[in-house]
């Protein structure tokens, strides 16, 4: 894997946190509830490093949170897909089923 | 291997940041959770290759772990009815912020001066404090607003409490760090558990109505705690997905707080309606009562009605109906637009989705500051389980416990229809004064009842 040491962490830390800022900075009140869901769905990501965790897990300890872990976090990932996707299936135009009426 | 796993892992997070930009209009917003979820996938499934993975066990844990997590939540998610909505995203997060604990719990329980840094072990246990806090704090908020803790617990000496907590905690935590990195199973045990009390605690006290700020703060949180897990792991896709979400997550808390005129730091460390009941105002006029029939012709003659509707329309399921009752004024030719505060619902663009369910497209509903001047141009505007957010207090008694709340003109209207289920004031207590008002007709009942009668009215004219 790559090495991420030091300072080159705290320029990826410094450049997200600018990116996560300016992603949402212009969003419209009407989104702010799917928006919430979506990036509790972003990170979900989480799994992949309750993975590896539990990957090289040695102890029955670190076995019994990894697992714990990693159901939490498959929750947090499904659970937050779905209910996005629920929300914003709703959102609709109404040009998009009726013509230019609006 | 190594060169195939990075690079997927790079793909998920431009596939992360694209799918969030995308989620910031309605347009593209369906598109943006997809992207993100080809993202997730793609991680997902590249980790089963990954080389730190080892032991027949764990692998199976691992599939049986997410098959129990994923097949439990999808299902959940699939089932939890738009009301609902908050909670539910509150208990998902705080999964998310449990499970970065976890990852931190195994990592400091592995460390062995050989392995670890001091600045390895901070960040560590940087990341476990938050993600424990993300953890508990989410779950009693999930317990209040589902209504399964009812009461909010103040006890003297709460914030001192708090304090020693939060003291304890970061004394076991620099013990920890700058250790050599042989921990004690003791010290790691009182340090998790104090700091999930901490959150606990420290949620206890807030009203439910500040609950949708809080959960967005966890959100923030538990991203913030996935992030510095990237770093623990050297996870690239871990820390940008994480940190990446830790910012929007605050700016959006920000944004929610500034939307209910309530400080963050107000919500966190006060408690709302704290203080004396504000000497009210004398109110001039009386209530007056309308039909339903003629509340109806009246709309159904306008050339203009602007709707503001509230959670207490939510909760009458009264949403259907009035979409209905739009469509039948946009066929007389009426221009109908929905008006709705940043705090209708239970958190900002809550209400959006609710009325999204029901049908409304989303180009007739607007913004506060959209709408505000519009009201004065309108022949009628119907209020419907709404009260605080258009009371005119807030603009006009600095006395008022609301004053300085951005509220609806809907006052302005020429006419104003307010839906009521009965007498009484609304989920501050407070008096409001529109009720009162010249231009005012109180339409009492059942949000939903009231609601088809007003359809039934505007059919009977043709």
């Amino acid at each position: 894997m790559i090495e991420i040491s030091g300072f080159v962490a705290l320029y990826i830390f410094m450049l997200a946190a600018f990116t996560g800022y300016e992603v949402i900075s212009k969003v419209p009140v009407i989104l702010h509830t799917p928006l919430m869901s979506g990036s509790n769905f972003v990170h979900g990501i989480v799994l992949v490093g309750t993975m590896v965790a539990l990957g090289h897990a040695q102890t029955p300890l670190e076995q019994a949170i990894g697992f714990i872990a990693v159901i939490l976090a498959a929750g947090n990932a499904a659970g937050g897909y779905v209910v996005t996707e629920r929300m914003l299936e709703m959102f609709k135009s109404s040009k998009d089923d009726k013509g230019d009426k609006a | 291997m190594s060169l195939i796993i990075n690079l997927a892992y790079f793909v998920a997070a431009v596939l992360f940041i694209v799918g969030l930009k995308q989620m910031s209009s309605p347009t593209t917003a369906r598109p943006g959770i997809i992207w993100a979820g080809v993202g997730m996938l793609l991680a997902t499934l590249i980790t089963f290759v990954h080389p730190e993975i080892s032991g027949g066990v764990n692998y199976t844990l691992i599939v049986l772990g997410i098959a129990i997590g994923g097949a439990l939540a999808w299902w959940s998610g699939k089932k939890v009815q738009m009301t609902d909505m908050p909670q539910m995203i509150a208990l998902y997060n705080g999964m998310g912020g449990g499970a970065a604990a976890g990852i931190g719990a195994i990592y400091l329980l592995q460390a062995t001066p050989e392995t670890v840094t001091t600045t390895g072990l901070a960040i560590a246990v940087i990341g476990s404090v938050i993600g424990s806090v993300a953890f508990s704090g989410s779950l009693v908020a999930y317990a209040k607003l589902q209504g399964l803790m009812k009461k909010t617990l103040n006890f003297p000496g709460q914030q001192l409490l708090n304090l020693v907590i939060i003291a304890l905690v970061v004394i076991l935590g620099f013990m920890m760090a700058l250790g050599d990195g042989t921990i004690g199973g003791g010290t790691l045990l009182a340090f998790f558990v104090l700091s999930l009390a901490f959150g606990v605690l420290m949620t206890l006290p807030i009203g439910g109505a500040d609950m949708p700020v809080v959960i967005s703060l966890y959100n923030a949180l538990t991203g913030l705690a996935v992030g510095f897990k990237g770093i623990v792991l050297d996870n690239p896709a871990l820390m940008i997905a994480g940190i990446v979400v830790g910012a929007a997550g605050s700016l959006l808390t920000q944004l929610m707080a500034q939307a209910m005129n309530r400080p963050l730091k107000n919500i966190l460390f006060s408690q709302f309606g704290g203080g004396s009941a504000a000497a009210e105002e004398e109110i001039e006029g009386t209530m007056k009562e309308i039909q339903a029939n003629d509340a109806g012709i009246m709309m159904a003659y306008s050339s203009k009605v602007i709707i503001v509707p509230g959670y207490g329309m939510a909760v009458a399921q009264a949403q259907h109906k009035i979409w209905e009752l739009t469509e039948l004024l946009q066929k007389r030719g009426v221009d109908v637009k929905f008006a709705i505060h940043p705090v209708a619902g239970r958190m900002p663009g809550h209400m959006n989705v609710l009325l999204a369910e029901a049908g409304v497209p989303y180009d007739i509903i607007y913004d506060l500051d959209e709408i505000n001047d519009e009201f004065k141009t309108a022949d009628v505007a119907m209020v419907i389980g709404a009260n605080d957010v258009v009371n005119p207090v807030a603009r006009t008694n600095p006395d008022s416990p609301i004053y300085g709340m951005p509220i609806l003109n809907a006052d302005e209207a020429h006419n104003v229809i307010c839906v009521k289920r009965g007498k009484g004031s609304g989920f501050s207590g407070i008096e409001n004064h529109l009720f009162y008002a010249e231009n005012n007709r109180m339409l009492y009942g059942d949000g939903q009842k009231v609601a088809a009668e007003l359809v039934a009215s505007v059919k009977a004219l043709g």
